[in-house]
Order: structure tokens, then sequence, then C-alpha cells
């Protein structure tokens, strides 16, 4: 039995109570889940002339309802939209594990590194965090386009033969509009959202742990497998799905440093709507999308959930 | 042998050295590059054309970027300041609140917004917004519906900001509270909002930072008449390269450099101090 | 049951249960405790009494029972409405504020006029010795500081009881034994009855007048120090006070003015009477204290045992010894170290005999 509901005093209490769950829960309830739901419609829905037709009409004094699933249909049956669902979750992945490799070392050795350096260091990293990705990805077109230094020093060190022969670029020399520089681009962008959970985590290790493994008998390598990663999970999820979820659905970056070669799921929503002008097959795809990330989304929000708790 | 480290000392502090040093470098060398090349003459990046100011002189009679900045600026505030008072809502609500119907419900959807791809956030709030434009006539896409879409997303980052301050408070604050007389109310004013300040400042500047750096949700909701600062870069830089952006990222790059240098500094100071503080105190037990 | 306000019963905790969803933290409980007193509640975590505590400050509400302060109800009564005042484990002070301020903040619920809460506040620093660091903030205190700061804030508005939350759990052992005094001196001074909860026998017995032993959400006795230390009423209590050596057998003889009672390895002749019958089950208690060694066999056959000492510890002021007896129970003998020096008289392997007199018996049923 609630405690508060045998409680006779708490009348003040309930009514502040009922307004702070009740106003943001109204403002979910309105902004988020709402406009889920009318996606969910349209998807279901006819295209009109200029608007989108209601599911249900009123024919002949009987609701008649006009779902179609024509565009489910379509979805999966082109391969174009195939193809671009595997490349999102491709280039998403590879991403994550870029961003995982470069990134967990750096927190590492971040978060082992003297007392008094780490503020400083944390401000670094702050730094490219607080400012406008829009512009590091931007950064990275200068660097890879014909003739930018980076670019040069790739073709330079015949890096691009290599690149050529995975298969991520298209021809010698450029390296612009390719996977790889749509990949790079992600990489950048995302590597302090997996840094700073990584770096808070492993930043509150307690070492004595490490001091304990080492007095049992094992050698500092075998203690970072067996101490110092298994207790870092947690920040590993979450700095992977904190990069994985939002990529899988990117549109800057595949716009700006991706080719005709790389069409990511986010392009083709935002094709759908602004140039096809065709929002019910928009938000067919943003459905299907969401069914996608659906399993990712349950386990960061369970991570949450945890973190929160094991933070009491 | 020193626990710390996961080789031998020597191989390892170097390697890590070596590590942290390319992985800055990796974060810092294109911004670097971004900057540099605003002072270039040429438009290419390929050739250096000469040290010029001439993007920056240009910049200033940039009405396009002006207006943009102005108003991005005006949104920024307004939905950092709605997303935090939301959000407070919303990490006060998880915290405090144990049970209540649909709480998992509500806290999915409190953290959602945090990882779900803009592309979906921007489409469904666009399509319930001329949803509700068809039957009430309002509200009109432009800076409004733009607001919405900012509060929308900056609630969840708020939220988690707040959250996280709220579980570290000890409960047995505000139970002392009531118990030396004061209502529930002025226990939340007099108690837990002092000491949950630094995270609502810490809140603000995030998701005033995410307003202003917005392209996606600001391109689904906007209107005519409506451009944010983002957008307008966005136009340009879907073009190819244009030096007036380099230009306005360096100077939105200085700007960040120097508030995040001020405030981190403030932090670090004010923690020596109350540490000095509490280790003077511990040595002085009577 | 009339509510009178005569100061035996100043506070009168009447059939109290508090029921988490089927676990019953408090289960039938009923004290009656007297104006002035300091009360402990003791017993291991989970006992219960934290949630007793609770109930009295408002925090939890009673699923059943009756809760009645000076002739006042306090059901429906909030935290801030009841004339009681807590001081916490943590000790809670407010960090954003002074030592001044933390102290005031009761008096400014209460809209005290500015120059009164000045003398109250003023007063309560010079009861412990804190004038100096009035201006400090708590994290630039130590941790004894701390803790005379939460005291001067619960009493500031001179409550009509005071509840303590184990007051002395963050102190280590040299504070603590200085603080337990201190503290005592305090209460009585200022006079307010006082409920404490611990699970530190050492704490209660200092510090109180009367004791509670709870244990699952029950009594298990109530009364002054020395009753519950000296006359247990079950095993429990017995073993859950100091050390005590338990010896289960059966009365052999019953008589008005002594019983005989046989156990494992010896007889007890028990100086008085006890309430029972000849053949009945009991369980003879004795204090390791109450027990002196020698190694010749001492004359009488009743109230001696023999056995080999398996181990000894010196504390210092006493050596206690582990005694093995025939039927394999260990005794546990506690002896004063009443001179310097003197070789222990007993090592490890000798074989000592243990003696008592017949009033150091505690004789138990249940």
């Amino acid at each position: 039995m609630e405690s508060s509901k045998s409680s006779r005093w708490k009348p003040s209490w309930w009514r502040g109570r009922t307004a702070v769950i009740g106003i943001p829960y109204a403002w979910l309830l309105l902004f988020f889940l709402a406009p889920f739901l009318i996606v969910a419609k349209y998807s279901v829905s006819e295209m009109g002339a200029i608007m989108v037709e209601d599911v249900a009409h009123v024919v002949d004094g009987a609701v008649k309802l006009s779902i179609k699933f024509s565009n489910y249909v379509f979805i999966a049956t082109d391969r174009l939209y195939f193809h671009s669902y595997m490349a999102s979750i491709k280039y998403a992945f590879f991403t994550t594990v870029f961003c995982l490799v470069i990134g967990y070392p750096f927190a590492y050795f971040m978060a082992r590194a003297k007392a008094s350096l780490q503020p400083t260091l944390l401000m670094l990293v702050m730094l490219p965090f607080w400012t406008s990705f829009l512009l590091r990805v931007y950064a990275w077109k200068g660097l890879l386009d014909e003739g930018g230094w980076v670019a040069n020093l790739i073709v330079w060190l015949h890096f691009d033969r290599v690149l050529l022969a995975i298969g991520v670029i298209e021809a010698q020399g450029q390296l612009m509009h390719t996977s790889f520089s749509l990949v790079i681009g992600m990489t950048y962008t995302y590597l302090p959202f997996m840094i700073l959970p990584l770096y808070a985590n492993l930043s509150k290790m307690d070492l004595r742990l490490l001091e304990a493994a080492s007095d049992l008998g094992a050698t500092p390598w075998v203690a970072f497998w067996r101490v110092t990663v298994p207790l870092s999970f947690a920040g590993i999820i979450a700095g992977s799905m904190l990069v994985f979820i939002p990529c899988v659905g990117e549109y800057v970056t595949p716009e700006l440093l991706g080719g005709p070669t790389t069409l990511m799921i986010g392009r083709v929503i935002w094709d759908e709507n602004f140039s096809n002008n065709d929002p019910p097959m928009a938000s067919t795809v943003a459905v299907v999308l969401v069914l996608l990330i659906v399993v990712p989304l349950a386990i960061f929000n369970k991570y949450q959930a945890e973190a929160q708790e094991k933070r009491k | 042998m020193k626990t710390r480290t996961l080789f031998g000392t020597n191989f390892a502090k170097g390697f890590g050295r070596a590590w942290l040093a390319g992985g800055f470098l990796f974060l810092y060398l294109p911004m670097v590059t971004l900057m540099i090349f605003s002072f270039n003459h040429s438009r290419l990046a390929s050739h250096w054309g000469g040290f010029s100011l001439e993007w920056y002189r240009k910049l200033a009679d940039d009405t396009e970027i002006i207006n943009g900045l102005w108003l991005s600026l005006k949104i920024a505030v307004t939905s950092a300041t709605g997303s935090v008072v939301l959000g407070t809502m919303a990490a006060f609500t998880l915290v405090k609140y144990k049970r209540f119907r649909g709480r998992t419900f509500f806290s999915g959807m409190v953290n959602a917004p945090l990882v779900m791809p803009e592309v979906i956030q921007g489409l469904s709030l666009l399509l319930m917004l001329v949803a509700i434009q068809r039957v009430i006539g309002f509200p009109e896409r432009g800076m409004f519906t733009i607001w919405l879409g900012h509060l929308m997303i900056g609630m969840s980052y708020a939220a988690v900001v707040v959250q996280s301050r709220l579980t570290e408070l000890n409960p047995q604050l505000e139970e002392a509270a009531m118990d030396l007389g004061a209502r529930p109310w002025q226990v939340f004013t007099l108690v837990t909002f002092p000491m949950i300040t630094q995270s609502l400042i810490s809140a603000w500047l995030l998701t005033f930072s995410l307003s202003l750096d917005d392209v996606v949700a600001s391109a689904f909701l906007s209107g005519p008449g409506a451009t944010t600062m983002p957008l307008v870069i966005f136009s340009r830089a879907r073009l190819g390269l244009d030096p007036s952006v380099n230009a306005v990222a360096t100077v939105m790059i200085v700007v960040v450099a120097i508030c995040v240098a001020v405030a981190s500094i403030w932090v670090a100071r004010a923690e020596r101090r109350r540490a000095a503080e509490i280790s003077a105190a511990a040595r002085d037990d009577s | 049951m009339s509510i009178s306000a005569d100061n035996t019963k100043f506070l009168q905790i009447q059939d109290v249960v508090k029921d988490f969803g089927g676990y019953k933290a408090v289960n039938h409980v009923n004290l009656d405790i007297a104006k002035g007193e300091i009360f402990a509640l003791l017993g291991s975590s989970g006992c219960g009494k934290t949630t007793l505590l609770r109930m009295l400050a408002g925090f939890e509400t009673p699923t059943s029972g009756r809760i009645v302060l000076n002739g006042q109800d306090l059901a429906g009564l909030p935290p801030y409405e009841r004339p009681l005042n807590m001081m916490f484990q943590s000790y809670a002070l407010f960090p954003h504020l002074t030592v001044w301020d933390n102290i005031a903040f009761g008096l400014r619920r209460d809209n005290w006029p500015r120059d009164k809460v000045a003398e109250r506040v003023e007063a309560m620093l010079k009861l412990v010795q804190l004038g100096k660091y009035a201006k400090r903030k708590p994290h630039q205190l130590s941790g004894g500081q701390q803790q005379r700061v939460a005291l001067a804030r619960s009493l500031a508005k001179q409550p009509e009881m005071l509840l303590l939350d184990e007051p002395l759990g963050a102190l280590d052992k040299k504070l603590r034994e200085e603080t337990q005094i201190e503290l005592v001196n305090i209460i009585e001074q200022v006079g307010v009855t006082c409920v404490m909860v611990t699970h530190d026998q050492e704490e209660a017995m200092t510090m109180a007048s009367r004791i509670a032993v709870m244990s699952e959400g029950r009594f298990l006795q109530v009364g002054s120090p020395s009753e519950i230390y000296e006359t247990p009423a079950t095993r429990f209590v017995a073993d859950f006070i100091g050390n005590v050596n338990l010896m289960d057998g059966s009365v052999t003889v019953d008589e008005a003015d002594h019983v005989i009672i046989d156990t494992a390895d010896c007889k007890h002749y028990v100086g008085h009477g006890i309430t029972g019958t000849q053949g009945m089950p009991v369980t003879v208690a004795l204090r390791p204290e109450k027990i002196a060694l020698q190694r010749e066999k001492p004359a009488d056959e009743y109230n001696c045992v023999a056995g080999a000492v398996q181990e000894l510890s010196y504390f210092g002021s006493e050596t206690v010894y582990r005694i093995k007896l025939a039927s394999g129970m260990v005794l546990c003998a506690s002896v004063a170290n009443t001179e310097r020096h003197r070789e222990s008289a007993f090592t490890w392997g000798d074989t000592v005999w243990a003696t008592w007199s017949p009033q150091a018996h505690v004789v138990l049923t249940q």
C-alpha cells in the first residue's frame, strides 16, 4: 500500500505533486507522443492533391476507413529504401566502432593522468563538444576537398590506393563525397559523445580494485581486460548508444560530406518531405526507422534508469 | 609495479601521452585549419592567397547572417529558459515520485529525444503542427514553431542534467527543513533550489548552445522569414566552400573557447578553495 | 484510553503498527516515556527502530495505532507542525547556509522577530561552544563541530521532544566517548525529553536512562540499562547486550529461596527462587565478568566447572579467557588486570577451574 495514500495531511503535497508531474507529462504527450501518432497515421494515409486525406470518412452515414499500406509495401519491395536502411545502420555501426576504438583509450588515459592535469584535459575535450557541430563537419570539407591539405597528405602517402582497394572511395585522389569522408566526418563529430561518458565512468573507478588484482597476481594487461573494461561496461553502452542511435538518422553530415553513393535514411526522409512533397511516404520511412532503432532505444532507456538508481 | 598503468610504467606513460596527443590533434586540427583559412585571401582550400581580413569585413555587412544570428539568439535564450523549467519539473518527477501511473512510459518519453534522430523529431512535430494549423489556423510556421521544436529537444537534456544533481542530494536535508518548520514550497525555495542552482545554469548553457546550433529540426519547422543562422550556414556550406562561413566559424569558436576556458578556471578555483577549507577544518577537530 | 497529560506519560505510543505492503516494520508497539527522560531504541539494522522514530517525527504515518505527545494526538500533523525536532544521522546541515543561518532556520520559519532570533541563536551557540564559528559554512567545520551545530539547530526552537538518529555513528571512538558525555550534559541542561535510536549498545547504556531492545518490529524488553544487562528477559536480549554464557539445563530442586539447575557440565546453585516447576527446562545466563578463575579445585560442588584454556585475548584493562568444557561448550571468562605486569596467571592449554557466586546467575525460560 502506498504510504502517501494513508496519510491525511498531504493535501498541499497532492496539489503540488499533480502539477509537477502533470505539466511535463502533458507537454510530452502533446509534443512527443501525439506527433508520433500522427506520423503513424500519415504513413497509412492517401496523399491528396495538396493535403493528406483523412483516414476516416463518413460516407452514406457509415464510417469508411481508407487505410492503405501501399507505402509500406513499396518500402519493402523497393531496393533503394532497403539499401538506405542498411547503409545507415552500416555507417552508424562503423562510426560507433571507430569512436570506441579511438575514444576508449583516450578516456582511459585521461582518467589516469595526473589529477592536477585532468580538469585541463576535460576542458580541452569540452571545447569541441560545445562548438557547433555544423561547423566541425564543415571543417572537414576544407580538409578533404580537392587540394585540401589532408587530401593532399593522403594522396602523397598513397593511402588513397588502400582506400580505393577497400572500396570506400570511388576514384583515386577524390576523397570527398565518399564513404570515407562520411565516416570520418561522423566519427569526428560524435567522438566527444563517446569520450565524455567513458571518462565519467573511468574516472570514478576505484583504483584499489586494480591494486587488489595486482596483489592477486594479475599483470596490468590482464587487470585491464578483467577488471577495468567490465567495470566500464556501463560507460561503453552509454557512449555507444549516444553515438549509434542519432547516427543512424544523421542528415547534415551525409549531406555535406557524403555523396550519391552514401544515401542514408535521414536524407531519404528529408527528400520525401521537402523535395517530393510526400509526407505520407516520409512518415512511412520514419516509422520503419523508429522500429529499427527501438531495440537500441530500449537498451539506452534501461541504462539511463539503472544509472540513476546507482547514483543514489 | 604501478597498477595505474596498462603495461610497464614507461611504455604505458609514453603510449598514453602519444594517444592523448594524437587524439587532441585529431580533435583540433580541423578547427584550427578552418580558422586559419578564414584569413585566406583566396577562396580555395588548396591555395594560400595571402593573409587577409576581407571576409571579416564582409561579415559585418552580411545581413543574412546577422539577421540569422539575431533570430537564433532570441530563440536560444527563450527555448533554453523554457527547457530548464520543463526539464526541472520532469527531473523532479522522476526523482521524487517513485510510483505513479505510467512512470516508465514517462521516463521513456523524457529520455528518447536525447538520442532520437532529429529528422524523426522534426518531421513528426511538423506534421502535428500542420494538423493543428488546419483546425485552429495557428501556428504559422516560423520562429514560434522552431522555438517549440527546440523546447522539445532541450527539455530532455535539461532533465538529464538536473536529474543527476537531484539524485546526489541528501534527502535528509529536505526532511530536516520540514522538521524545522518549513512548508513544502519553502523547502523547495530555501533548500532544494539553492543547491541545484549550478546544475540549472549548466542545463541552461547546454540547451542554449544546442538551440543555437540546431539544423535539422529548425529546417523542418521554419517558415518564410525565419531563417536561423545555422540554416544560413548550412545552405551556404551545401554549395561548397565559402570563406564567409570560415569567418563566422572562427568568431564562434573563439567565443566558445573563451567561455569554456573562463568557466573551467572558475569552477576549478572554487573546487580547490573548497577542498582546502575542508581539510583545514578536519585538521582542527576539537 | 484517555489522553492524560501527566508527566510519566509525556509520550504515549499506543499499539502502533507500520505495515509496508505485507511487511510489518513496526508490529504492535506500546510505550510510555516520561518527561525529561532520555530513552533509547536499541536494535540491529532492520529491527524497525528508525521507522518508529520517523513516525514520531512525522515522515511516516502509522498504519494503525496512536502517538500522543503531551496530551496532543499527533495524527494528521505534518512534520513542520509537530512540536518536536530531530537531529539527523548525517547532520543534514544546509551547506549553502552559515552556522548562524542554519540554527536560525527553524526560528525564521516561525516568523520570529529579528532580535529574538539573534538572541536565541547566540544562546545556542554558547550552549554548544561554537560562538567563534558562527559565520562558517558546514564544509568548513570538522565532524564534531558539525554535530554540535546540528544539535544546536534542533534545540533552538525548544521542542517538547528531541529525536536523535544514531547521533554518534559518524564519529571515531575517542571522539565518541567525549561526545557521549557532552551530549547528555547538554540535553539534561536543557531538560528536554529525548528519544534516540542506535545500534550501539555502549551508546545506549551510557546515554539513556531507559532502553527498549527491539527486534523485528517488536519490543523485547524495556528497562534501565542495568535492568537490561543484569536481568535480561530472554535469551535474545541476554545475548544481544554484551557477552554472555548460556547454558541449557533443567531444574532439579525447586525451593522458595533457592533452586538447583543441572546443566551439561556443572550444577548451578541459584541463591533465589524462580517461578517455575521442578523438571522445567531453563537456560542459565552467566556474564563473563562474574566468573573467577583458579587453578585449585574449589571446595563446593556447585557453581564451578573445569576446563582447558583454549584462547586468551589481552585487552589491556582485562583479559578474556575462552575455556573449553567437557561437553565441548566454550565458557567465556573476563578477568580484570588489577596489577601491572602480573604474568598472565594462565596460558593456553592450562586446566583451570571457573567459579561464580550464587547471585551471579540469571535464569531464563525464553
